[in-house]
């Protein structure tokens, strides 16, 4: 993964001061703005050590949750949380997970799939339209709409949660997918990284041309905008998504059928039989659940990074 | 019955009471729907007609009660909903009760939590339905529990009198004798922890269910309770009693530092580290599958005594059916909660594991010479039987016990972490109480 001490670190005698050392180095960094300093950058010792314990301290769990995968109930209390047991039962809690109580596991993740296609998708389009045209048209009470996007961020959405449910609940919405799908499609913090990337990533000329051109509004967003928000998008549909994967606290107090329960109810429900009488302890499921329900974020990660990173940087370097 | 409630949970949960408590002011006028007598022929005529009875419960057995009940009266559909218990199932009815939305025909209520929403005309009153008539039928802790006068707030699904189960291979291991009185009891937990520093005689970091069933058990009634006059107070001698000897174990660390229900606590009592669990009669099902690696190991015993000799009980846990005020088809309601907790829904429960509150169940031979496989061949049921007859019938839980168990951790839970003393824990225990008490318009003595 990362590597660890490293030959270049001998250059610097004081491991413990990093930042003297960038300065005091040896070799001039801007003697020549050649790719050859880019290529080998300075090492510092503590700040491989840093890394290599962040490092350790976010790929534990995961281990952790993959070896435990692969336990039975009676292995998980038995054998140490690090490493296998004697019999492996992978195949078996999988299958097992999606078997139990009449396969309301798949049931949980394919409602899952469709709060984030729904809710994430649409906040995400919201966030574009509203980015745009903040970033793009002048109207008054734009300095108001910023204020309120603002303090929007700020609001943790569990602070809105109880005030929420009353609201649907008067419109007779609890209980039903909408609860979950209708407030996910707000989202502040897209809605201001989109303005802020559209402020940047579309030149004011390029619509100006378009105008001229004789495109009307509707088509020079589609087909001039719209391809350079790209990786502003990605950015966006990611962080929507992860948001409403993970999210609990709304299905929690909207959703009472477990035929519409998200993964992540499900499997705190799945949890909490072991605080039941007479309840069903079956933490290798809920271990197993969890596993598969981090494979697709993981997954979506790994194919979107590539737009992510490069929408991340954006902005960062003046061109 | 659960632990660790989390701030933002217990934030929401006095939420919703205070807007329940607010709604009941609004929703008392037509308490009618509860007072009206409803004969057995106006239940049968309903149960001809049929409808559809949603129940909002965890209790495992009632699955197949719902499948008989179903097959019995094939135009009545039960709709059970249950994927939710504790904290979280009663978040969900208080918010549905306030909204007087999707409220449940029938909702499992635990007996703690039962004075809560029956104060605030959250339920209906089954005396109207003949349910008082059904009084003769249930050991005494339970009946006493869901009923108040000739008001009967739900139906006794289970019962829980405690017992002491015990890791007899620990206990054999180390030569040491269960256990009878609580100074025997301390005196095992020196020896024990003395033997191994690893094993610890029980669990305790601070449970209100837990503690209230000491109390009880020690002939501690903290608790009075009438109509919205209410008394805290834990300065009496049962109280004296428990804190006593539980603060020995506190001071000599013989408590291991894990809270229940969690995965510790399964894994702590399958390895040997918790030696004993003073708990109710439904344990063993939890035992079966939560702790399978240590069937053999472990034993039911009964809970030590105060005195040599005392035979006295206390519950811990159990719930009730009951029909909430706002539910529809309470006539059918009422028959599926009368078939699965006084008919014969009792008795497929009773075959799947529950622990039954009708003392004609608990007197059958089946029941009582049933042998506990992960007990070594035990007749557990023997134990369990002799403490429900030993339950004293004067407890009684506040009207606000759900808020009070909330802030247990943050007043009796010192006691477990730092230099408070328990029985200043349960004073301020007693403070919190009586304040909150007094804020939602409780006469306070």
């Amino acid at each position: 993964m990362s590597g660890t001490s490293s030959p270049a670190t001998s250059a610097s005698p004081s491991p413990s001061a990093p930042a003297s050392a960038g300065t005091a180095g040896r070799v001039p960094r801007l003697r020549r703005r050649g790719d050859q300093d880019t290529r080998r950058p300075k090492r510092s010792v503590l700040l491989t050590v840093l890394t290599g314990l962040i490092l350790v301290y976010t790929v534990v769990p995961l281990v952790w949750l993959l070896i435990s995968a692969t336990k039975t109930q009676e292995g998980l209390a038995d054998s140490s949380g690090l490493w296998f047991a004697d019999d492996f039962a992978l195949w078996d809690n999988i299958g097992d997970t999606f078997t139990y109580n009449d396969g309301i596991f798949g049931r949980w993740l394919l409602n899952t799939l469709m709060y984030v296609v729904l809710g994430a998708g649409g906040a995400t389009f919201l966030a574009i339209l509203g980015g745009y045209a903040l970033a793009k048209f002048d109207f008054p009470g734009k300095r108001g709409v910023f204020a309120v996007v603002i303090g929007a961020v700020a609001v943790p959405g569990t602070a809105l949660a109880v005030p929420t449910f009353l609201m649907f609940s008067k419109m007779g919405l609890t209980d039903t997918p909408w609860a979950v799908i209708v407030p996910s499609l707000i989202s502040p913090f897209g809605l201001y990284l989109m303005w802020v990337f559209a402020t940047e990533a579309i030149p004011v000329e390029l619509l100006e041309a378009a105008r001229i051109d004789g495109a009307g509004e509707a088509r020079t967003f589609f087909r001039v905008a719209l391809p350079l928000l790209a990786p502003g998008i990605v950015t966006v549909l990611l962080f929507t998504t992860v948001a409403t994967w993970n999210n609990y606290f709304l299905p929690l107090i909207m959703l009472k059928d477990p035929d519409w329960y998200p993964l992540t109810l499900g499997l705190s429900a799945w949890n909490s039989q072991a605080e039941t009488i007479g309840g069903d302890v079956i933490f290798n499921l809920v271990i197993t659940g969890s596993l598969l329900t981090i494979v697709p974020l993981i997954a979506a990660f790994l194919l979107l990074q590539k737009y992510w990173q490069s929408g991340l940087a954006a902005g960062s370097v003046k061109e | 019955m659960r632990r660790t409630t989390s701030r933002l949970m217990r934030g929401l949960a006095v939420l919703s009471v205070l807007a329940l408590g607010a709604t009941a002011c609004g929703g008392s006028d037509d308490d009618s729907s509860g007072s009206k007598p409803v004969s057995a022929d106006d239940v049968q005529a309903a149960l001809k007609k049929g409808g559809s009875v949603t129940v909002w419960a965890w209790e495992p057995t009632l699955k197949t009660v719902a499948a008989d009940f179903q097959k019995k009266y094939p135009k009545v559909k039960i709709n059970l909903v249950g994927e939710r218990s504790g904290d979280k199932h009663y978040t969900a009815l208080s918010n549905a009760i306030s909204a007087e939305k999707g409220v449940p025909d029938v909702a499992q209520v635990e007996y703690f939590a039962l004075g809560q929403y029956s104060l605030t005309k959250g339920l209906t009153d089954l005396s109207s339905f003949g349910a008082d008539k059904l009084k003769d039928q249930y050991t005494p802790g339970p009946w006493n529990a869901v009923s108040e006068g000739d008001k009967v707030w739900g139906l006794p699904m289970d019962s829980g009198p405690m017992a002491l189960y015990y890791n007899k291979k620990i206990f054999d291991k180390y030569k040491i004798e269960v256990p009878t009185t609580w100074d025997e009891y301390v005196e095992a937990a020196r020896k024990l922890h003395k033997a191994d520093p690893k094993v610890y005689i029980a669990n305790d970091a601070g449970d209100a269910g837990f503690t209230t069933s000491m109390l009880w058990q020690a002939g501690s009634r903290p608790y009075k309770v009438d109509g919205t006059t209410v008394k805290v107070d834990f300065s009496d001698a049962g109280a004296k009693k428990y804190t006593d000897t539980w603060q020995k174990l506190i001071d000599e660390k013989l408590l291991a530092p894990i809270n229940g229900w969690t995965d510790d606590w399964y894994k702590g009592l399958g390895d040997g580290t918790i030696a004993t669990l003073a708990s109710g009669a439904w344990m063993p099902a939890n035992f079966v599958t939560g702790v399978p690696n240590a069937s053999g190991d472990w034993r039911a015993a009964p809970m030590p005594a105060w005195t040599k000799g005392d035979k006295a009980s206390a519950e811990n846990g159990g719930s009730s059916l009951a029909l909430p005020a706002l539910g529809k088809n309470k006539e059918l309601a009422y028959a599926f909660v009368e078939y699965a907790n006084s008919g014969a829904g009792v008795q497929s429960r009773v075959k799947e594991g529950a622990f039954p509150a009708t003392t004609a169940d608990l007197k059958t031979d089946a029941f009582l010479n049933t042998e506990f496989e992960y007990f070594g061949g035990q007749k557990a049921n023997e134990i369990f039987a002799d403490s429900a007859a030993n339950v004293a019938d004067d407890w009684s839980y506040l009207p606000f016990q759900q808020y009070a168990n909330s802030i247990f951790n943050d007043t009796v839970g010192k006691a477990y972490v730092g230099s408070t003393k328990l029985i200043d824990g349960l004073k301020s225990w007693q403070d919190a109480s009586v304040k909150y008490g007094k804020e939602q318009g409780f006469t306070v003595e």
